[in-house]
């Protein structure tokens, strides 16, 4: 079962490396990873997209809690929250693709960003669906590479999340 | 202006040496473990006239943090190791990695090259904090001189609260000659680390109420106890509601062995009784312990039917290794002086005739006692231990042990009383820890009488430490259950691996002559009439002793439960069916 961790950590080298080290370390899996300062630049957002039981997230959150320059754990699920991915893909672009790969790029409302003569770049955001769906109809007509920048989620307004809110609140779940 | 320039006190600049010992001034820090080297000069230069600090030089980094965890051990504040950079550092990790699995509160100072010169593969230089990260509850690498003052005060506040561990910071040698203006911070500022220590009052309520109502309850005690000093109160809480305890390893001496409640250790080498109650009770009350498994055995047979309370300051701890009913986040003492108190309102009935028929089933179980297997003209290594005890019953000594056969005889048969009494290497197993760690417990109990108990092979991994005792004249009494073999080891390969003693059998030097060479005492027992005398001998001696106890090398330690097995199919003699 796959599951969404935002984690506000203190942004300080050797952060990352510690959370890293601590899925490596554990046995647990790192499906995709991001990770940048909040609008507070002392601190970073890190998102991480990873799989398990309920005992095994559980245990995660709690393991991410224990490092000291964690601040706060969150998991993000189902409808309180909102994920969109980036990425990148530079298909082939014969002649008689060019169309086809224009309207495939409009119905996801996707921007092409270079163009070659043998080549479209092609940039899209969207959930893990749009974006599953985007890369299966442009599969046939050739990837010739594909970035993807990871998940990033937010949760939905009624229960933000904030570092304010977390100092607030005192510490109650942690 | 010029008002201003005169009003200016003028605060002396310092260099980060001198500003780092201030720091351990200021956190009352009187006695380090270290050794020198290159970089970090500069602080052993502030040292040399420094009369506020004393520092022990051992005779290997790892050495110094096991002398600092037996020190903290035994007087329950942190123990500072202080080493330089590279090897002196990588030494380190050994001591690091066994304070952090028992959550003993270290902090390791280790040297570092200088900043401009990190990552370039410098002479000594090892990415130290890159190296602990798994290993200690926190690292730093000190990257201006300003930080240093908030570094350290943040270290030995991360050490000592939550769950005890170990803390590293490096410290790059231009830090410690840049110079600024020494100011000690008041205030700790860690948004991410808030330690929970009052347990939730309707989570005690409901412990209390389902520990009064079970039939067959049981207690397990373990280190958390230790740490949050809450023997007395653990004591107090099976007293009242009549319930038998068992404790870990970790957790010896936190419940008396006298007491008609004590069910003495668990575990894979625990008592028969105590691994057959844990294994039928209807509920589990475990205190301040992981669930390691050398306590649960099979984890899915452990504790099968019954309802588990667990109280732990770690969430981490909690329902990792066993499903847990009542879970309790919180400080072993805190936790337990609510549930007393809120068994003081008389709400509560204990209702100990329910637990009658339990009581009586757990004492017909106490009759099943492993006794020494092997009778020959040989010393009986169970005997040596006995031995020790009568000897040092009532003279309140620490006893240390190294890791093995005599590890688990120790702590089978010397009837500890008191938390802090026994110094042993629980979670990393760590050969070699018990000399330096008992050597650290006697400086931070000088007046006390500290012996290690350690076997022929785990006193060859840290010997050289003998030469630290004689210069500093640490009275450490040293009992050697000289067997001729890794005795652990042989045990499982006689047993499990077809008696092929691969590498196993172990030759020593002459002990007495190598106490010597040192200018400590050597003895040598071979008979056991010899025994009490040469005990009476080594506690006399003012200085440390060397005794060679050799005994019968076959003997093997029984209650055992094998790795993997459920914790009640207990092992009492070479003639139990292992299948």
């Amino acid at each position: 079962m796959r599951h969404t961790l935002s984690i506000l950590v203190k942004n300080e080298a050797g952060v990352l490396s510690s959370i890293s080290g601590l899925f490596s370390g554990r046995g647990y899996n790192i499906e995709s990873l991001t990770v940048a300062p909040t609008i507070d630049n002392a601190f970073s957002r890190i998102t991480i997209v990873t799989t398990g039981d309920n005992a095994v997230i559980e245990q995660i959150s709690k393991q991410l809690n224990r490092l000291i320059n964690t601040i706060k754990v969150v998991e993000l699920s189902g409808d309180d929250c909102i994920d969109r991915e980036l990425i990148l893909c530079k298909v082939t672009a014969k002649d008689e693709d060019r169309s086809e790969i224009l309207r495939i790029a409009e119905i996801f409302h996707a921007q092409i960003i270079d163009v070659s003569p043998k080549t479209y770049t092609i940039e899209a955001i969207g959930d893990n669906r749009q974006i599953t769906s985007l890369i299966e109809l442009l599969r046939p007509i050739g990837i010739k590479e594909i970035v993807r920048s990871g998940k990033v989620a937010i949760s939905r307004e009624n229960q933000f999340i904030s570092l304010n809110q977390k100092l607030g609140i005192e510490a109650a779940d942690k | 202006m010029s008002t201003e320039i005169i009003q200016e006190t003028k605060t002396e600049k310092l260099t980060g040496a001198k500003i780092f010992l201030e720091c351990l001034r200021e956190e009352g820090v009187d006695e380090i473990f270290g050794y020198p080297g290159g970089v970090i000069l500069n602080i052993y230069d502030e040292l040399y006239n420094c009369d506020f600090i004393k520092h022990y030089l051992v005779r290997h980094e790892q050495a110094a943090v096991h002398a600092a965890e037996g020190y903290a051990r035994v007087t329950g504040r942190p123990g500072v190791a202080l080493v330089t950079s590279g090897p002196g550092a990588c030494n380190t990790i050994t001591g690091i990695a066994n304070a952090y699995y028992d959550s003993y509160p270290l902090v390791v100072f280790t040297g570092q090259v200088a900043s401009s010169q990190i990552g370039n593969d410098a002479f000594q230089e090892a990415d130290i904090v890159g190296i602990t990260r798994s290993c200690c509850k926190h690292n730093y690498l000190v990257k201006n001189v300003k930080d240093l003052p908030r570094v350290i005060k943040e270290a030995f506040h991360i050490a000592t609260t939550g769950k005890p561990g170990p803390v590293v910071v490096d410290l790059p040698k231009d830090i410690l000659t840049a110079k600024m203006e020494f100011h000690y911070p008041d205030k700790i500022d860690l948004p991410g680390y808030n330690p929970k220590y009052d347990g939730h009052p309707i989570q005690c309520k409901k412990a209390l109420k389902l520990l009064c109502e079970a039939e067959r309850p049981v207690i397990i005690a373990g280190g958390g106890i230790i740490h949050s000093d809450a023997a007395a109160e653990i004591t107090e809480l099976s007293q009242k509601l009549g319930i038998p305890t068992a404790t870990t390893l970790m957790g010896i001496g936190t419940f008396p062995q006298d007491d008609e409640l004590s069910l003495g250790m668990l575990g894979m080498h625990g008592n028969y009784w105590a691994n057959h109650a844990v294994s039928s009770c209807d509920v589990l009350f475990a205190v301040g312990t992981r669930f390691n498994d050398r306590i649960t055995g099979c984890l899915k047979r452990f504790c099968k039917d019954a309802q588990i309370i667990h109280v732990d300051i770690d969430p981490c701890s909690i329902s990792k290794n066993v499903p847990v009913d009542i879970p309790i986040v919180g400080d072993a003492k805190n936790v337990l002086k609510i549930m007393l108190k809120e068994f003081e309102s008389g709400k509560y009935n204990p209702q100990k005739e329910l637990k009658e028929v339990w009581l009586s089933q757990i004492n017909a179980w106490k009759e099943k006692r492993a006794m020494p297997v092997i009778h020959s003209d040989k010393i009986n290594p169970q005997t040596v231990i006995q031995k020790i005890y009568e000897k040092t019953k009532d003279k309140d000594a620490i006893i240390a042990t190294e890791v093995g056969q005599h590890q688990m005889w120790t702590a089978q048969l010397y009837k500890f009383n008191k938390p802090r009494q026994l110094i042993t290497s629980g979670g990393l197993g760590t050969m070699g820890f018990g000399f330096p760690a008992a050597m650290g417990a006697q400086i931070g109990k000088k007046d006390k009488l500290v012996f290690n108990i350690a076997g022929d092979g785990s006193i060859q991994m840290n010997i050289q430490e003998l030469m630290t005792c004689i210069d500093y004249n640490i009275p450490v009494k040293v009992a050697i259950i000289n067997n001729g073999y890794l005795g652990m080891v042989r045990q499982w390969q006689e047993k499990l691996y077809n008696k092929h003693y691969s590498q196993t059998h172990i030759t020593s030097p002459d002990f007495v002559k190598l106490a010597e060479a040192y200018g400590a005492l050597g003895l040598r027992i071979t008979k056991e009439e010899e025994i009490d005398e040469a005990l009476d001998k080594a506690i006399a001696y003012n200085g440390p002793v060397l005794m060679d106890f050799v005994v019968e090398p076959f003997e093997m330690v029984y209650p055992w439960v094998l790795a993997g097995s459920p914790l009640n199919k207990v092992l009492l003699s070479n003639d139990s069916p292992i299948a």
